[in-house]
């Protein structure tokens, strides 16, 4: 067991609403969408039309610009709906399904034997090859790219996010199946939670494990990164979430495409927050019917965190990278001489309100931005929340200033949203950090690709 | 009412002064949109009242020291009661003047690029009479406001943007346009003729001229409590230090900068005793330099104006013990000039983008480094 890298920067969030470490039952919903809009930059061509009868796993859309990757369906049925937004950009790619979910008996493929490409083709035809997000940008990878390494956290410390320890029960063997299966296309590196994280995460093998201690983003995949074997400009690195390692797992040790995921719903406004399984992509309305409150009783649903989440309808689908559901109060009411009141409901990162002197109490925050938007005017707030060796301040204003050279002197091919997902939240002057930062990053892409 | 004042409405112009007073009345019912779903609590407006509130002590002892001097210069003892009204004569005038002065220019401004007034110069308002002495006519006051709003701030993009602190300049301004208002021995007490023997220099200056005199009249424990004249707000070292300590504890100023402004000019005004000229100035006791003139004001309110110091934590070090290090060298090389704290400040605001750039530049330069490393090992 290697040192543990104690992250001193950083911000617990201590958001009312945390989940018990137990399954809750739920039925599983008929309908089930794969988003384009959960993939950056993706340009997705279609392959089924509204009304075609699909088996689990097979396409419905693939890549425009990397036509190898497939996006595959979670469940067999039918095609019920292909959404599209503005200019026609296909939103949700709908499907209900004419069975329960299962997993679908496919080919083994003996790890040991096979080679570097026979594995990558195998995880483009099964669809597994989109769990993984390549860095910079975090986009769909490049399955024809030499990547430096491959990289999974083990942990989330994002507010209320699932503990992967228990996620994982039952499916060790399979995490390890697939942590040999990406050892085969680069070097595996695993970020655990201290040294007392579950056995198939300390004791893994076939790859480098390196614990982290330290409070959010320490478990963000990209701190963990820039901590073990940091980006440089020309390299590209993968990522993939435990879960997904499990499913890959799955696929090659004993020929099965599971689409099962466990998601854990949390938040100040759910009655009973709880973990439950589900399927890839599925439509929340089964989980959160009756549990959580609705937009109707002043609530916002999101899939994902509350720092990096979507929001998403009752009746909306669970986005595909994410293990979480989080509820929060709706905050769109004005408040009498807010600026000035002691202010001891009221959670910061500053020591302006009296809450610092409260300890460990745990707080109902809502939506509410609490202020407008602002110049920069208070410094070194973004950078007490960003435990990398990175100038955030310096950087956003590179990104305003559009000034590319900047931009990757400063680093930014380190980093993304959810890495600066904290400097969002702290920052006294409300700007929304994330979206300038993926501006940025889209830039980049654009101009230096 | 509302609907008046938005796009279209028959107020529009006046819409950023109508947001600015709802929105002070109000925090408003804004609903994160994109990227985070919650918020922290604080915002610039509360960022601004901690400073105002930690300015209360310096400024109530200001006004009671304003009429105590005051009386002391005709020869006569007040009540405490007296004293705080003289001094409230003085300095709410000066304190309407400088905030419509300064606000009126804010809200056009804002007007003008359709943008919402900030709140930054709620603080400077306060400030600019702070830094003032008594005597200071209410026109000058108004002038140097204007100034310093109109060509430090508005002309950089307002607050935020500004590389100068406004309210400095604003001093600056008139020290330098207007010199027999703002330094020399009669412009601290508001009196036309003092009783006869009644010396009106001010520590700093005393000490440049006759240091034994000085010391006697201002020891320590006078000057840290403040009984000495000076401009109105920057007397009283201990009702500073309770501000600057309320500062620190909300984390609204960086201790970085403030506490090494105190060690820089310690350790110069030690070295300037130990190895310094032959001069009075230079063999003031490091320790009353500290609560002499502006220097604890300077180092609590000023130099920690996040805007206008180094951004960078290293380079907030580098700036704290310049700006010490800078005020007591103007201080004892420069008998002319003998209250160095304000231009200590404002050259190390001009110098702070630089500092900050060697910083970042440091950062960059590690990057490329580990960069080259790896494609060497290949």
């Amino acid at each position: 067991m290697s040192d543990v890298i104690k992250l001193k920067k950083g911000l617990d969030i201590r958001l009312k609403g945390k989940a018990d470490t137990v399954y809750g039952q739920a039925a599983s919903p008929e309908l089930y969408a794969i988003k384009p809009t959960d993939f950056f930059g993706l340009k997705p061509k279609m392959q089924v039309k509204e009304g075609d009868k699909i088996e689990a796993g097979s396409t419905l859309f693939t890549d425009k610009n990397l036509t190898d990757v497939r996006f595959v369906s979670p469940v067999s049925g039918i095609v019920e709906a292909i959404r599209r937004g503005e200019r026609r950009a296909i939103l949700e790619v709908v499907v209900r399904a004419s069975e329960k979910p299962a997993p679908v008996e496919i080919e083994k493929l003996d790890t040991a034997k096979a080679s570097r490409e026979q594995v990558i083709d195998k995880l483009l035809q099964t669809g597994a090859w989109t769990y993984f997000r390549q860095r910079p940008y975090n986009v769909i990878a490049n399955p024809t790219l030499n990547h430096k390494a491959i990289f999974i956290s083990t942990f989330d410390t994002a507010p209320l996010a699932p503990d992967y320890d228990h996620v994982i029960r039952g499916n060790e063997e399979d995490f390890q199946a697939g942590v040999d299966v990406l050892a085969k296309i680069a070097p595996v590196y695993i970020g655990t939670h201290g040294n007392n994280s579950s056995k198939a995460f300390i004791g893994a093998r076939n790859a480098t494990v390196t614990a982290f201690e330290g409070a959010h983003p320490a478990g963000c995949v990209g701190v963990q990164i820039n901590h073990t074997n940091p980006i440089n400009a020309g390299e590209t690195v993968l990522t993939i979430q435990p879960q997904e390692v499990v499913a890959i797992g799955k696929i090659f040790a004993q020929g099965k495409l599971d689409f099962s995921r466990v998601v854990v719903l949390a938040g100040p406004e759910v009655r009973k927050p709880l973990y439950f399984r589900t399927t890839l992509g599925a439509q929340v309305s089964t989980i959160v019917a009756g549990n959580a409150k609705t937009a109707d009783e002043g609530a916002r649903l999101i899939s994902g965190n509350v720092l990096t989440g979507k929001q998403i309808a009752a009746d909306g689908f669970l986005g595909y990278y994410d293990s979480q559901l989080t509820a929060i109060t709706e905050g769109n009411k004005s408040e009498f001489f807010g600026w000035i009141t002691p202010g001891c409901n009221k959670f910061s990162a500053s020591r302006t309100f009296f809450t610092w002197l409260q300890g460990k109490k745990e707080y109902t925050l809502d939506t509410n931005t609490h202020g407008e938007q602002r110049a920069i005017v208070v410094s070194g707030e973004m950078e007490k929340v960003f435990p990398m060796d990175i100038y955030p301040e310096h950087l956003i204003k590179a990104i305003l200033d559009r000034d590319i050279d900047k931009m990757i002197e400063l680093g930014i091919y380190e980093v993304v949203e959810e890495d600066m997902a904290l400097c969002d939240f702290v920052n006294t002057s409300k700007l929304p950090i994330q979206k300038i930062l993926r501006n940025g990053l889209a830039l980049m892409m654009e101009e230096v690709g | 009412m509302k609907p008046n004042f938005e796009k279209g409405g028959k107020y529009q112009k006046f819409q950023a002064t109508f947001e600015a007073f709802e929105s002070f009345l109000f925090a408003p019912a804004t609903t994160n949109q994109s990227g985070v779903h919650i918020r922290d609590g604080v915002d610039l407006k509360r960022v601004i009242s901690m400073v105002i509130i930690a300015l209360i002590p310096a400024m109530l002892f200001g006004i009671w020291n304003t009429g105590y001097q005051h009386y002391q210069a005709l020869g006569l003892e007040q009540s405490f009661f007296c004293n705080f009204i003289y001094g409230l004569k003085i300095f709410v005038p000066m304190a309407i003047v400088s905030y419509v002065v300064g606000l009126t220019i804010e809200f056009a401004t804002a007007q003008i690029r359709g943008e919402q007034v900030n709140e930054g110069f709620l603080a400077t308002g306060l400030l600019i009479p702070l830094i003032m002495p008594a005597d200071v006519p209410l026109w000058m006051v108004a002038i140097a406001t204007a100034f310093s709003v109109i060509f430090v701030k508005e002309v950089f993009g307002g607050t935020g943007m500004n590389i100068w602190n406004p309210a400095l300049v604003a001093r600056a301004f008139l020290f330098f346009a207007y010199p027999s208002k703002m330094s020399g021995d009669s412009v601290w007490y508001g009196v036309d003729q003092a009783v006869d023997g009644f010396t009106g220099a001010t520590a700093l200056s005393l000490a440049g001229s006759n240091i034994d005199v000085a010391t006697a009249k201002y020891d320590f424990m006078t000057a840290f409590m403040g009984y000495m004249p000076g401009s109105i707000g920057e007397t009283s070292a201990l009702c500073i230090l309770i501000g600057g300590l309320f500062l620190l504890l909300t984390g609204v100023a960086s201790w970085k900068v403030m506490c090494s402004v105190f060690v820089g000019g310690a350790l110069t005004a030690f070295l300037f005793n130990q190895f310094g000229p032959d001069t009075n100035i230079a063999h003031l006791p490091w320790y009353l330099h500290l609560v002499y003139g502006g220097f604890c004001f300077g180092a609590v309110f000023m130099a920690t104006d996040p805007v206008t110091s180094c951004r960078t934590e290293t380079g907030k070090y580098i700036f704290g013990l310049l700006v010490g290090f800078v005020a007591i060298v103007v201080r004892v090389l420069n008998p002319g000039y003998p209250e160095g704290m304000m231009l200590a400040i404002l050259f190390m605001n001009t110098v702070a983008p630089l500092i900050d750039y060697f910083v970042v530049d440091s950062n960059i330069s590690r990057r490329k480094k580990r960069a080259l490393k790896v494609a060497k090992k290949d």
